[in-house]
């Protein structure tokens, strides 16, 4: 843990920080897409840039940078009949490294993880893997924790990929 | 490489043969000697892109790439232009410059013995030079420096190369069809396009042609795209939200009718060059970009102004392997890898003097239609491997091109069809054959050392030095 230490009355705890960013992961690889949207506040962002050591999401070029919106769009086509990219449907695991919390501000509800982490994902009978940093960045909407931002950097984000189809 | 017998090596009837007038055969797609006789001749005899001059604005910058599977070198020299050598040191064949692009300083180094080349290529320096004093050094080919290529042409800051020497030159090769490069570079106030951002990358384990066909293909995206574009429409119609968003502005266009396809029109050039969209295209109702216009207008004048943004073409393709999208600034490229593999870069410029929003909605397209992560390219890339799978299939070897085909149809005019035609298609392979065949004579020796005879049985093999 780096220098992230909880006032006395935190509002949020440490270890729930951490057992948020493995639940969320977990709700990915059981296919509980619609839950996990669930996770995203309001107008929380989901991206993976597309740069190393990238500073802006819109005004450089980003694999993603979706919205909820486009995250709905994205998990209705992954149920769509007629989605024929994911005939089979495609699945994924994610290996995560202990999430580090590296902000806790009560005042900013502002909570900062970051998580190396490996990641396979199928299609058919293929697997494509990926190895890369998620960064959350969380608040408390509610009582409950909510992503404002997920950031997945790539080790190799300069290197061509295949189909990326679920989320990292 | 060499199949163990040949079929279409140095017999180009055979490869005239891979093309009928309303069909080709499924060895365009699928056959390794197919591939490597596109390498060596097709994209050989074509002008190829290879990069762009705003990614070396400088004296010493460098821009690398491969044009069919031999690696050239671009650098901006000191007296401000742009050179092409291949990226091989004369000496013993080091690649000279190892990054996609960067900086060289004054001179090229070599990183194996140290010679040094001069940034348009000549020889400037070999250490310890005086052991090549009396040997001949002057006379080798490899004394003057790395090997050029002679014919380049930067138009517009694009960079096409040709490596062979015959053929069209420049200007015939493209004719009429450089405009949709005029237009998208009209469209900067300042008229002028800059690189910027790293390219998406995109591996397609099929054919590179199907990926260029598919660019004038208006007869897919309301069947392969129902399941991103038409999914998107309707969640976005579940919203009952009425602002615009930005990504369904994109994406709604998708899901037109073949009604407006057959309407807007396709145009095709001599030589393999095509675009869809004449009258109409899905990138003609785009949000104005504020401050945009009047930047325009103050440029060129309100009428100037309201012909260049009022050229909205779709997808212009460039034969033999990019496409370039004017009214969005889009540039993807089709790498081929194999018979079966296809790397696809997908660029984005901005343009000169336009305002930052306009690039942030040349980034969103990007990534939203070119991007591994597109859910539009998984609708596509799942048909294209599809069709590199299926093609193995007996029964029928021959794969149809001939939507709205006409008889006798002459493929070197210039022409505006209906828009759901498959003529750019056509196009495209009559081209094919032209620059496949251009340079391949009936029985001639394969490619390789020239005028070394074997040496007779008994003769004494000459000894290496
Ligand atoms: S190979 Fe380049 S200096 Fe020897
Ligand atoms: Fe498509």
């Amino acid at each position: 843990m780096t220098g992230a230490e909880p006032a006395a009355g935190s509002p949020v705890a440490e270890k729930d920080i951490v057992a948020f960013v493995y639940a969320e992961a977990r709700l990915l690889d059981e296919r509980r897409y619609e839950d996990w949207l669930d996770l995203f506040a309001e107008d929380g962002r989901y991206w993976i840039p597309a740069e190393w050591d990238q500073t802006d999401p819109a005004m450089q070029p980003s694999l993603l940078y979706e919205d909820r919106f486009m995250l709905d769009v994205r998990i209705r086509r992954l149920r769509g009949v007629r989605t024929y990219s994911q005939k089979p449907n495609s699945r994924c695991v994610h290996v995560l490294q202990q999430p580090s919390v590296e902000a806790m501000d009560d005042a900013a509800n502002s909570y900062r993880t970051w998580t190396p982490f490996h990641y396979v994902e199928t299609r058919g009978d293929e697997r494509e893997y990926f190895n890369g940093w998620a960064r959350h960045d969380l608040m408390l909407e509610g009582g409950a924790l909510k992503i404002r931002l997920k950031r997945v950097d790539l080790v190799n984000l300069d290197a061509p990929f295949g189909n990326i189809q679920l989320f990292m | 490489m060499q199949a163990p017998y040949s079929r279409y090596r140095n017999d180009p009837d055979a490869i005239r043969a891979l093309v009928r007038p309303r069909e080709v055969h499924r060895d365009v797609y699928i056959d390794d000697e197919v591939f490597e006789l596109e390498r060596e001749h097709l994209f050989a005899n074509t002008w190829v892109y290879a990069g762009h001059a705003s990614q070396a604005p400088d004296p010493g910058d460098f821009i690398t790439c491969e044009i069919g599977g031999k690696p050239l070198l671009i650098s901006r020299h000191t007296d401000g232009e742009i050179y092409v050598n291949y990226n091989r040191c004369a000496h013993k064949g080091t690649r000279i410059a190892g990054e996609a692009c960067g900086n060289a300083g004054k001179m090229f180094r070599c990183p194996y013995h140290g010679w040094a080349f001069r940034t348009d290529g000549s020889l400037l320096s070999v250490p310890l030079r005086k052991g090549y004093d009396g040997t001949g050094f002057e006379d080798m080919p490899m004394g003057r420096g790395l090997a050029p290529v002679k014919n380049f042409r930067v138009y517009r800051d694009f960079i096409f190369v040709k490596l062979n020497d015959g053929g069209p030159d420049f200007e015939s090769f493209f004719g009429d069809s450089l405009s949709t490069i005029d237009n998208m570079v009209d469209r900067s106030p300042e008229g002028r396009l800059i690189l910027e951002g790293a390219p998406l990358r995109y591996m397609h384990r099929c054919n590179w042609k199907m990926l260029v066909e598919n660019q004038t293909d208006t007869c897919h995206p309301m069947v392969a795209h129902e399941s991103s574009a038409g999914t998107a429409v309707k969640v976005w119609k579940e919203t009952g939200r009425n602002d615009r968003h930005p990504a369904i502005e994109l994406l709604a266009p998708f899901t037109s009718t073949y009604k407006f396809y057959e309407e807007f029109g396709i145009r095709v050039w001599p030589n393999g060059h095509g675009h869809t969209g004449v009258t109409n295209s899905i990138h003609a109702d785009y949000s104005e970009i504020p401050g945009y216009w009047e930047k325009m207008a103050d440029a060129y004048g309100e009428e100037r102004a309201k012909a260049i943004l009022g050229d909205i073409r779709h997808n212009t393709v460039y034969f033999p392997n990019i496409m370039v999208k004017g009214p969005i600034q889009t540039l993807r490229v089709f790498l081929p890898l194999a018979a079966d593999r296809t790397l696809v870069e997908s660029w984005t410029f901005r343009l000169a003097g336009a305002p930052d929003q306009l690039f942030a909605r040349t980034l969103l397209y990007n990534r939203t239609i070119n991007a591994p992560t597109s859910i539009v390219g998984h609708d596509d890339l799942e048909m294209y491997e599809r069709i590199q799978t299926g093609l193995r299939a007996d029964g029928h070897e021959w794969v149809n091109v001939q939507r709205l085909y006409e008889d006798g149809e002459d493929l070197d005019e210039a022409i505006v069809v209906n828009g759901t035609s498959e003529r750019q298609m056509r196009n495209q392979f009559n081209a094919w054959v032209r620059f496949m065949t251009q340079s391949m004579t009936r029985g001639m020796s394969p490619a390789g050392i020239a005028a070394n005879p074997a040496p007779a049985a008994g003769a004494e093999r000459p000894v290496a030095r």
